[in-house]
């Protein structure tokens, strides 16, 4: 189930509209397919963010886009609800798929 | 499009012709392919942003697509669980040029893909019509894909053939005009037998067919059953429907469901809550009046349509067999592991000399439901040798050859064996339901997956699970309760705690004739702890089971006292 993010640090996320591959919003708002290479965004940023983020849902770039809580690690950036690294990391059942075959991904 | 039709050289007819499957007539094929060329322009206007995600998403459910947390998903139609070999034999090849190579069978006996691509939604739907299969009434607000016992038209005990009246919902739901839009999904379930096999209690209307006193056969209709975050066991609405009238009784319930159940709040449209919050009687009532005013003779069954249906569903030419097939009982006596597999998976068939095979489709350590494209190819082969080209998807996961020889149940174990479909397992501990879970569903709380597995994994010797006996897990990622844990015999529902995941185990559930639904016994435990907790559970069950008790026997005998000292005695 979605969970509000509601902490000081919050990444972007969503989905490609054309294939449905989890993105999230990186560097120069270009969406990028890891989420250690997610932006980390704070306080009137998030909101700023998550306008450049539906922005590209409207543009039929992305669908789904909504925020989470996240903190900075030496890999990168890191969801801090399980929900959230799993959609970063793949089925734990199919390891041949998924984020975790075509780069880094966090701890579950 | 390769043509995947494969001939039986002996009459020059495809392998599969006697299968029971409905054979779409020309509307039929008409709708479908319409059906897929309308989608088509929606997905063009869609990725152009002629429409929106808002405007898409009712669009994209009415066609079985989802979006899940890695990607989207199709959910297939298997109508009323049955497949024949071509149908399987294009999902593997849907699975393999378009997914990942495998697909997974769902609790409602339909097949999703788990990572299909927007842009190649429409190919595949074409690819499914050409095999009379499609993806409709697989999601949202509309009549879904009606379900039923796997074994129809094979047990013993089948007073008439569900698929008949199944088909019939089919054809009477798909454009209903009035049920296009209903205030939440509405499952059906029908049960041809007295026994018990198509859960139909725990549906939004079950029904079961009898016997009355005169004689003549008839359904009893149980409304208002349903799972997920507010579990219901059907109300018995009428204890028999003649079967000519049952269509008009379902029109009436629906047509009471349509104009009563909310819209205002997602989480209380289901019919169970209307029925509960009115009050059954009360609500009975009001599908009585409703169905005394519609019109008799524009719905009772016409028996010339009923005839033309019952015509798909014939019965394949058997043999005349003796009872009891020496090679058959030789092959036990010879091999221990295929006797042992003969005592879980195989059940009992109407017809002399022929066995109803149960295909596991829970592999130890496997994933429920998940099923490789080589797999479904190699099922194929095997059902056309042995059950004419015929097969079924159950509710629980597994698939059914339902018209083997009994001279022949040696090779078709050595084949599925070959492919690693030939556990002995149905209906024992490792015959688990469990939902995708967080391994791909957006709406879970925690995997569902990986517990199962590592029960699978902790009661892998299958001599304990024989001695163990009939005992049914269903594990849910969420309230939802798309494992169905609120009727296993153990059910496990994973909760979300601070972030992170804990499961609660349940007892006591069915979902047979003696219908149940099973309660909490006490605080959950963590990822690590839930299959030790399951392990205790069941030992002490051996603890205190007397001769010829199932679990679900000792549970009723003792109550939940001496299972809930076990898993707290020692906090």
């Amino acid at each position: 189930m979605l969970v509000k993010a509601k902490g000081a640090q919050q990444s972007i996320t969503a989905n490609r509209l054309i294939d449905g591959v989890a993105v999230w919003l990186g560097a120069g708002n270009q969406w990028v397919e890891h989420v250690a290479d997610a932006a980390i965004f704070e306080g009137e940023a998030i909101a700023q963010a998550l306008d450049t983020a539906k922005a590209d849902e409207k543009r039929q770039i992305v669908v789904d886009v909504y925020p989470l809580d996240v903190e900075a690690t030496p890999e990168g950036t890191r969801p801090l609800h399980i929900r959230e690294r799993m959609k970063a990391i793949g089925p734990s059942v199919r390891r041949d798929l998924g984020k975790q075959v075509t780069g880094p991904t966090p701890a579950l | 499009m390769p043509d995947t039709t494969v001939t039986n050289p002996r009459s020059n007819q495809p392998a599969d012709a006697h299968a029971a499957v409905y054979r779409y007539d020309e509307f039929d094929k008409t709708f479908i392919f319409e059906r897929v060329e309308q989608f088509r322009a929606q997905v063009e206007r869609r990725l152009k942003g002629e429409i929106t995600e808002e405007e898409f998403k009712p669009i994209r459910l009415m066609n079985g697509l989802y979006l899940q947390l890695h990607a989207y998903m199709l959910r297939v139609a298997v109508p009323y669980g049955m497949l024949d070999s071509t149908k399987l034999r294009r999902l593997a090849r849907i699975a393999r040029v378009y997914d990942k190579g495998y697909g997974h069978l769902t609790t409602r006996q339909n097949i999703q893909f788990n990572w299909p691509e927007l842009k190649d939604i429409p190919a595949i739907l074409h690819e499914l019509a050409e095999v009379d299969m499609h993806a409709i009434q697989t999601s949202g607000n509309c009549i879904r894909n009606v379900t039923t016992d796997q074994f129809c038209g094979a047990a013993a005990d089948e007073l008439v053939d569900p698929r008949v009246y199944a088909e019939i919902l089919r054809q009477w739901s798909t454009l209903h005009p009035e049920f296009t839009f209903l205030p939440r999904k509405f499952k059906i379930a029908i049960s041809g037998a007295p026994n018990d096999r198509a859960a139909v209690q725990i549906h939004d209307v079950g029904l079961i067919a009898r016997k009355n006193e005169a004689g003549e056969i008839g359904f009893t209709v149980y409304v208002g059953g349903g799972l997920g975050r507010t579990p219901y066991l059907g109300t018995k609405a009428r204890d028999f429907v003649p079967v000519p009238e049952i269509l008009g009784y379902l029109e009436a319930v629906l047509r009471t469901y349509n104009q009563l159940g909310r819209r205002d709040n997602i989480y209380k449209a289901r019919i169970k809550i209307t029925v509960n919050e009115m009050g059954p009687d009360k609500f009975i009532g009001l599908i009585e009046e409703e169905y005394a005013r519609l019109p008799r003779q524009k719905y009772d069954l016409d028996p010339a349509i009923v005839e033309a249906i019952e015509q798909h569903f014939t019965s394949p030419p058997w043999e005349n067999l003796p009872a009891v097939s020496e090679k058959f009982e030789a092959a036990k006596a010879a091999d221990p592991a295929f006797a042992r597999w003969t005592r879980s998976n195989l059940s009992a068939h109407r017809a002399p000399g022929y066995a109803i095979a149960t295909i596991s489709v829970k592999p130890i350590g496997g994933i429920p439901g998940d099923i490789e494209a080589e797999q479904m190819e190699a099922v194929a082969d095997l059902a056309e040798r042995y059950s004419f080209g015929e097969l079924r998807v159950s509710h629980e996961q597994n698939l059914v050859l339902a018209h083997v020889k009994q001279d022949d149940l040696y090779d078709l174990w050595l084949g599925l064996d070959k492919v690693g479909l030939g556990t002995a397992n149905a209906g024992l501990i490792s015959d688990i339901i469990a939902c995708p879970g967080l391994d791909y569903c957006a709406l879970a709380n925690t995997r569902s997956i990986p517990i199962a597995q590592e029960i699978s994994e902790r009661f892998a010797d299958l001599d304990r699970q024989h001695d163990l006996g009939e005992l049914k897990i269903k594990i849910s990622g969420c309230i939802n309760a798309c494992g169905h844990h609120h009727v296993g015999h153990i059910g496990i529902l994973g909760v979300d705690k601070k972030g992170e995941e804990f499961f609660q185990i349940l007892l006591g559930g069915d979902a047979t004739n003696t219908a149940a639904l099973a309660e909490i016994v006490g605080p959950g435990f963590s990822y690590d702890e839930i299959v030790n907790a399951v392990e205790t559970v069941v030992s002490t069950f051996v603890g205190l089971r007397q001769q010829g008790e199932r679990f679900i026997d000792t549970l009723a005998r003792t109550g939940h006292a001496p299972f809930k000292e076990a898993l707290y005695a020692r906090a």
